[in-house]
């Protein structure tokens, strides 16, 4: 199977080369090189694409781009109206609109390139089995190929169509507003003007208010995740470990209490954490009751004990995960291993650190770095415990916030659109170095075939 | 059966005291971590059945014990309508474990088991479009719905639809570890004697997948019941739309924490049983590596 040669055609440029005039023209007139080898549906359907590309483009398209070179210049207007002597507002230019049909525009105009590739492929690959066999393949041979040499288009096209509509569109329409004054600040929120690199700039830099908020944010989610990810690591491990132990009696029923934590859902259990943990909640309560201390616990008000809490709660929710996961791996260790370091006279630490960490870390690379990636992305546990707090006067973010909460509060509460895409896209560069780093140590992604 | 009884029996107190202590004390720090992992579910349990009002309580333990908080639930509809959240985030559940099954199983299975040039292409593109906060295209897509109106009014449900399936196809990897399992020799086998992809597909690897459906459907299923971000941004104030997730949070907005807090704990109660019950029949599968359904 890996040795076998891909049955997937040549390249547009082969095809260009080798092709004939007929092939050249179909670039012009898409299914042109299908139409005169008799492939009439398959040309056919070629030309309607390429008739409604071309429509779309003269209609709107081009309106589209050019506005979007400027994202509009027309400010809502007040007008006079002399008949009903009153001001009458004038619809101006909306940026927002503007941004985003440009951006299906230019969505569009990728998918028409795209297609003329394909009819230059198409027609070159009709020429061939024309020269071949003295006839190209009937359009119902090319329904059925669907489903056999050609299956993956029939089954990816549907899925990937999703992912570009709801995931890919609009991260580039939002990524783009970083290079705009869309926001709050200065009342841009209905017309805005590219503005280049300056919000980089200005988040970036080392001082400034914006400058120094992002750099401390960004500490403190780099030091949670690290925290966050290797604390759920290590302790779900250990108690793994533990409950593993040939001496543990009832261990499903061990393993069925911490999973049953995580089987609420989340978003209950972080809420009912976070109501009692205030100040006057259930915990505080219950110590003040049984007397061990006259004041509250400040969990969320003070920067180190909120930091802290939540990192504790990211170990409640966490740790049953990982026992969940890892308990399959630990019993999959090979039992030799263990003997002959007992022979060896090695003591559990030896072991825990010569046999089973580094066992683990083999196998569990990749699930690390998506933790890792999940956790510096990990909105719930800020968002619905500390809500980031403690927060310091005039500043957009908290102590506890992570980039990602940071994110939310500049866009969907305080309408910095503008910072708010900046930060996302530094949240992206962020996880990339991480993850790139990580990649470049581990060998499992390069040898994902390596078992077969 | 008595002997091994008292085999065991004689194996125990063969053990030198000091290890049998050891032994008994691990279980004791095991039961006390198990209590600590357990405390806020009980508190949420016994809160549920709370008799006193109010978010706050000067005891631990309730002092008195009612069914009202469940009760008003379904019957006091004056701010929240509980059964009406229930249903909308039923709705959008089904059609969401439906649609997104069928492409994270078609991604999974394409990834997984056929070969064409562009298919590590594809997967790394996947990578880079999985490691930008999930968050922004989230915000990107509540302003594309508002611009088309769909944010108001019964199109809200088929946006939330579409957003948490549209891009489902990117959380291929469990799947596709479950089909890397399946030994290719079943494909090539089935080709030599003359079988399409697609029957390949449809009558060989399939019948072998039905626990990675199953695991698929379900998961997907619980999704809408567990999310709260996307439906809160998409719904804003739109109460007849509210998923659970939703409606609960509001239950502790400020005006209405003294009323509801009881009912919060009681709506919790209600949605974690199915949930819980879903994830412990699904659990298996989130070992990594988990086995596939052929050995060999």
């Amino acid at each position: 199977m890996k040795k076998k040669a891909y049955n997937s055609g040549t390249g547009m440029l082969t095809a260009l080369r080798k092709g004939s005039l007929w092939v050249w023209l179909s670039a012009l007139i898409w299914g042109l090189g299908n139409l005169v080898k008799r492939q009439f549906v398959k040309g056919m359907l070629f030309l309607a694409a390429e008739a409604g590309v071309v429509l779309f483009t003269v209609q709107s398209g081009l309106y589209n781009l050019d506005k979007l070179t400027t994202l509009g210049i027309v400010a809502q207007q007040k007008v006079w109206n002399d008949e009903k002597s009153i001001f009458e507002y004038v619809d101006g230019d909306r940026s927002l609109n503007i941004l985003l049909y440009g951006i299906i525009t230019l969505a569009i105009v990728v998918f028409g390139l795209l297609l003329l590739r394909a009819s230059v492929k198409s027609a070159y690959s009709a020429e061939q089995s024309w020269k071949k066999h003295g006839r190209a393949p009937t359009f119902e041979q090319d329904i059925k190929a669907l489903l056999d040499e050609r299956l993956q288009f029939s089954l990816l096209s549907l899925p990937i169509l999703g992912v570009i509509a709801f995931i890919l569109l609009p991260l580039i329409f939002m990524s783009s507003m970083a290079f705009t004054n869309y926001s709050v600040l200065d009342s841009k929120l209905v017309l805005f003007d590219w503005v280049g690199l300056k919000n980089f700039a200005r988040t970036l830099s080392m001082n400034g208010s914006l400058g120094s908020t992002f750099w401390s944010v960004l500490g403190w989610t780099l030091v949670w995740a690290l925290a966050a990810t290797f604390s759920n690591y290590i302790l779900g491990m250990l108690l793994a470990l533990f409950i593993n132990w040939k001496e543990i009696r009832l261990k499903k029923f061990w393993r069925f209490t911490f999973v049953l934590t995580v089987a609420v859902p989340h978003f209950v259990t972080l809420l009912i954490m976070r109501q009692m943990l205030q100040p006057n909640g259930a915990i505080n309560v219950l110590l003040q009751n049984m007397g061990w201390i006259k004041e509250p616990l400040p969990f969320f008000t003070d920067t180190m004990w909120a930091r802290i809490t939540v990192i504790l709660i990211n170990i409640w929710v966490g740790v049953p995960y990982t026992l969940l996961q890892t308990t399959g791996i630990l019993q999959s260790i090979p039992q030799e291993l263990y003997e002959s370091a007992r022979v060896d006279g090695a003591n559990p630490f030896v072991t825990f650190f010569k046999i089973t960490l580094p066992y683990m870390l083999f196998v569990t690379t990749p699930y690390l770095i998506t933790s890792f990636t999940g956790n510096i992305n990990n909105f719930n546990v800020i968002y619905l415990t500390s809500t980031g707090m403690p927060r310091a006067v005039g500043s957009t973010a908290g102590d506890t916030d992570l980039l990602i909460t940071w994110l939310y509060k500049l866009t969907i509460d305080n309408q910095y659109y503008d910072v708010g895409a900046v930060i996302g896209i530094m949240t992206f560069v962020t996880l990339s170095i991480a993850s790139l780093l990580t990649f470049r140590f581990s060998g499992s992604y390069r040898n994902e075939e390596g078992f077969r | 059966m008595s002997r091994q009884i008292k085999a065991k029996k004689s194996a125990w107190q063969k053990k030198p005291l000091h290890k049998r202590i050891g032994i008994i004390l691990a279980h004791a720090v095991l039961a006390l971590f198990a209590f600590l992992w357990l405390i806020p579910i009980f508190w949420v349990i016994l809160t549920s059945f709370r008799a006193t009002k109010g978010s706050y309580s000067s005891t631990f333990i309730p002092t008195a014990f009612s069914l009202d908080n469940y009760i008003k639930l379904f019957t006091d509809f004056s701010v929240f309508n509980f059964p009406q959240m229930l249903l909308n985030t039923l709705i959008v559940a089904a059609a969401t474990c439906v649609l997104s099954t069928f492409f994270v199983i078609s991604v999974a299975y394409t990834l997984s088991r056929l070969r064409f040039k562009s298919r590590k292409p594809l997967m790394n593109v996947a990578m880079i479009i999985n490691l930008f906060p999930g968050f922004m295209s989230m915000i990107a897509n509540y302003y594309i719905f508002k611009m088309l109106g769909w944010t108001n009014g019964p199109l809200l449900r088929l946006a939330m639809i579409a957003v948490y399936s549209g891009g489902a196809g990117l959380g291929y990897h469990i799947a596709k570890g479950f089909f890397d399992t399946i030994p290719i020799a079943l494909d090539e086998a089935a080709m030599l004697d003359g079988c399409t992809k697609w029957n390949v597909l449809k009558k060989i690897i399939m019948p072998l997948s039905k626990p990675i459906i199953v695991f698929t459907l379900l998961n997907s299923f619980a999704g809408p019941f567990k999310d709260f971000m996307l439906a809160k941004i998409l719904c804003g104030p739109n109460k007849d739309y509210f998923t659970v997730a939703v409606g609960m949070y509001q239950m502790l907005e400020r005006e209405y924490i003294d009323q509801w807090f009881c009912s919060f704990a009681a709506a919790a109660v209600i949605i974690s049983i199915p949930v819980a019950s879903l994830f412990l029949t699904t659990q298996k599968y989130y070992s990594i590596g988990f086995s596939g359904s052929v050995k060999g």
